[in-house]
């Protein structure tokens, strides 16, 4: 068990990529779904592998963390910024700014070209885009060349003929396109096969590291986990409101 | 830009419906211009059918009925003006000149006139223009005949032709013992006056002179030169054109033929008729807009239906734009956009289908209807209902984009399927 903070709170927050405290959050309608994480605390630079049972919650807080759903009640701080206190466009800026998500599948506008796909985030992220500088288009090629991907397929006029392999390494690329601090992965590897799953894995981390990035992934494949830097199971997070490493 | 740039990714991956979209509201548009192209067209060729005549005389009954077969040649008398009554009329002091008007027999569907050599110099048309002649003359010989351009035109004759005038209008009776002899043929004026015959009044007294409750009695059968042998004043006519000396004598003049003891006449204002008849017309009008109208709203909520049943299979492109920082104002403002973009592109569609259909049916329309359509520019009235329509279809796009705009919200970044 980790040492309980004990430095006020504004010391910590400049250190910690994420910070949640007391947070809770309810699902409208019958279901009434609820999640309470006591504490959670994701170091800057940290790559965390969070896995739990569908239906657990850990969408739900993702989404938290991106700033698409608001909490009920807690501190929700990310990168420094208490979400919770900005207004729903200013959450929506920030996650632009911030964080680049990668989806399970289906991460690709079908109709737009990869490389437009690439370039999305920069268009709602100003600061994001400045930190790319003027040769955008270049950035995302060779983003993609990093992730591996051949360039002639960067100009196809859809994205929907991509493999899911290439298709997300296009989503991961878009992720890391302008450097965000935080990068968060929804499952991006359970479509794939073990040998591709490697190879993106590989790749992300090649990139997460050039940047500096934090990472939350989230995924079954408990294969993975000895890769990170630290294990999180949602449902000790949610129960014992600390790191609940394994 | 980004925006309209995506909208229009979306759109042309959808473009099967998109396009079968614009079609619809391309045709509504086409068919509420075209309503409103006709109905202009035709209130323009009927006010522009008559003019410089003061006063319509004719049998009493309506004052429209007593215009449209006078004029128009649409309708019949119910009854007619005797000559003895005509004459009278004729000599009063209020009356310039005056042009007898005698209808009943046709030639293969076209209406034949008996009239004076009058009606040629005082009939007006379009604000003041008198008729001229193509070919030819106007009738000099009793069995003369002076032919409307549309008529010489379809049934193919030119000057020197023989033509057979039928008894009544739509019989199989013909005064075939009588040929006319075509004298002239008249230019295309745009009025019933092309589709039309015309003979002297003595030439109407001529072919019926044998002929008793519709049929050749027997053996009383005349040629056309024993004919000529007979004194061919006219018994009756069925309407007359009247000009006044002086505009003040209009009503004068129009309340001494209503009030003529000696037989019931009516005297009517062309102007003041054709305002009533626009009253009558006016209902129709209005309800051929109205329906037009609805074709559009139809049109409208087919694309609105049309963004609605995308919303399901986009919602996964929508949480992947929420998830790289479009605020759901982006996700309606991407379905606004794709409303306009479907109603303009339709809008435009449609004004190109106005005016090659226009282009294509305005002869046809002309010569089977007398109706001219002109092709000029969308005037400002036309512009305001196209982008009247543009901006309903951003308003009814509205009720999917805010549909939109709450399942954005409530997904979050979950891609549901």
């Amino acid at each position: 068990m980790p040492e309980p903070d004990t430095q006020p709170l504004a010391e910590r927050e400049d250190k910690a990529a994420i910070l949640l405290q007391e947070l809770s959050f309810t699902w409208p309608g019958p279901s009434g779904f609820r999640l309470h994480v006591p504490h959670f605390r994701l170091e800057r630079g940290e790559r965390l592998f969070l896995f739990g049972e569908s239906g657990a919650g850990k969408s739900t807080l993702l989404s938290l963390v991106c700033g698409i759903l608001e909490p009920a009640a807690g501190e929700l701080n990310v990168l420094g910024t208490d979400l919770a206190k900005l207004s729903r466009p200013a959450r929506d800026r920030f996650r632009a700014e911030n964080i680049g998500v990668i989806f399970q599948m289906f991460n690709l506008l079908p109709y737009a070209s990869p490389r437009d796909n690439i370039l999305l985030p920069l268009n709602f992220a100003p600061q994001r885009r400045n930190r790319v500088g003027s040769e955008t288009a270049a950035e995302a090629d060779r983003l993609a060349e990093l992730m591996g991907l051949p360039k002639n397929l960067l100009t196809r006029r859809t994205s929907a003929d991509l493999s899911v392999g290439q298709q997300q390494r296009v989503a991961a690329a878009r992720a890391l396109i302008g450097q965000p601090p935080l990068i968060i992965a929804d499952e991006p590897t359970s479509a794939l096969d073990r040998a591709a799953e490697d190879q993106f894995i590989d790749l992300l981390f090649s990139r997460i590291e050039a940047s500096g990035a934090s990472l939350i992934m989230v995924s079954h494949d408990m294969r993975l986990c000895e890769r990170f830097d630290r294990t999180v199971n949602l449902g000790d997070l949610m129960q014992t409101g600390g790191g609940g490493s394994i | 830009m980004i925006l309209f740039r995506l909208a229009w990714g979306s759109m042309w991956s959808r473009r099967i419906t998109i396009i079968l979209t614009i079609i619809a509201i391309a045709l509504s548009a086409t068919l509420y211009l075209g309503v409103d192209k006709v109905r202009s067209g035709a209130r323009a060729s009927f006010a522009d059918t008559i003019s410089e005549t003061d006063l319509i005389m004719g049998a009493r009954s309506g004052s429209v009925q007593l215009l449209l077969y006078s004029v128009f040649r649409i309708g019949n008398a119910t009854n007619n003006v005797s000559w003895q009554t005509y004459q009278d009329i004729a000599a009063r002091p209020e009356v310039d000149w005056i042009v007898p008007l005698s209808l009943g027999d046709s030639h293969r569907g076209y209406r034949v006139l008996g009239t004076t050599q009058g009606y040629f110099d005082r009939y007006a048309f379009r604000g003041g223009q008198h008729l001229t002649f193509a070919e030819g003359d106007r009738f000099a010989d009793l069995f003369d005949v002076v032919l409307g351009a549309d008529v010489a035109h379809s049934l193919g004759y030119s000057v020197g032709d023989e033509v057979v005038v039928a008894h009544g209008l739509a019989s199989f009776t013909a005064h075939d013992n009588k040929p006319f002899t075509v004298s002239g043929i008249l230019q295309k004026s745009g009025t019933p006056v092309d589709r039309t015959l015309f003979v002297s009044l003595e030439a109407i007294e001529a072919i019926h002179v044998d002929w008793q409750g519709g049929a050749i009695v027997p053996g009383t059968e005349l040629s056309g030169e024993e004919v000529r042998e007979l004194d061919l004043t006219p018994t009756q006519v069925t309407a007359a054109m009247i000009g006044v000396s002086s505009p003040l004598d209009i009503f004068n003049l129009q309340r001494a033929i209503n009030d003529y003891e000696q037989e019931p006449l009516l005297a009517v204002i062309p102007g003041v008729a054709l305002a009533e008849l626009w009253e009558i017309v006016g209902v129709a009008e209005t309800a051929l807009t109205a329906v037009s109208a609805m074709v559009i709203a139809t049109a409208l909520i087919g694309m609105a239906a049309m963004i609605f049943s995308s919303l399901n299979e986009r919602r996964r492109e929508m949480a992947i734009l929420r998830a790289v920082g479009a605020t759901p104002l982006t996700i309606v403002g991407l379905m606004l956009i794709e409303a306009l973009i479907v109603c303009a592109l339709a809008v435009l569609l449609g004004v190109a289908l106005l005016y090659a259909g226009l282009l294509v049916l305005r002869p046809w329309v002309d010569a089977q209807y007398g109706i001219y359509l002109a092709v000029t520019a969308p005037g400002p009235s036309e512009l305001w209902i196209l982008l009247a329509i543009v901006g309903a279809g951003a308003i009814v796009s509205l009720f999917p984009a805010l549909r939109a705009y709450r399942m954005s919200l409530a997904d979050g970044m979950t891609i549901r399927f």
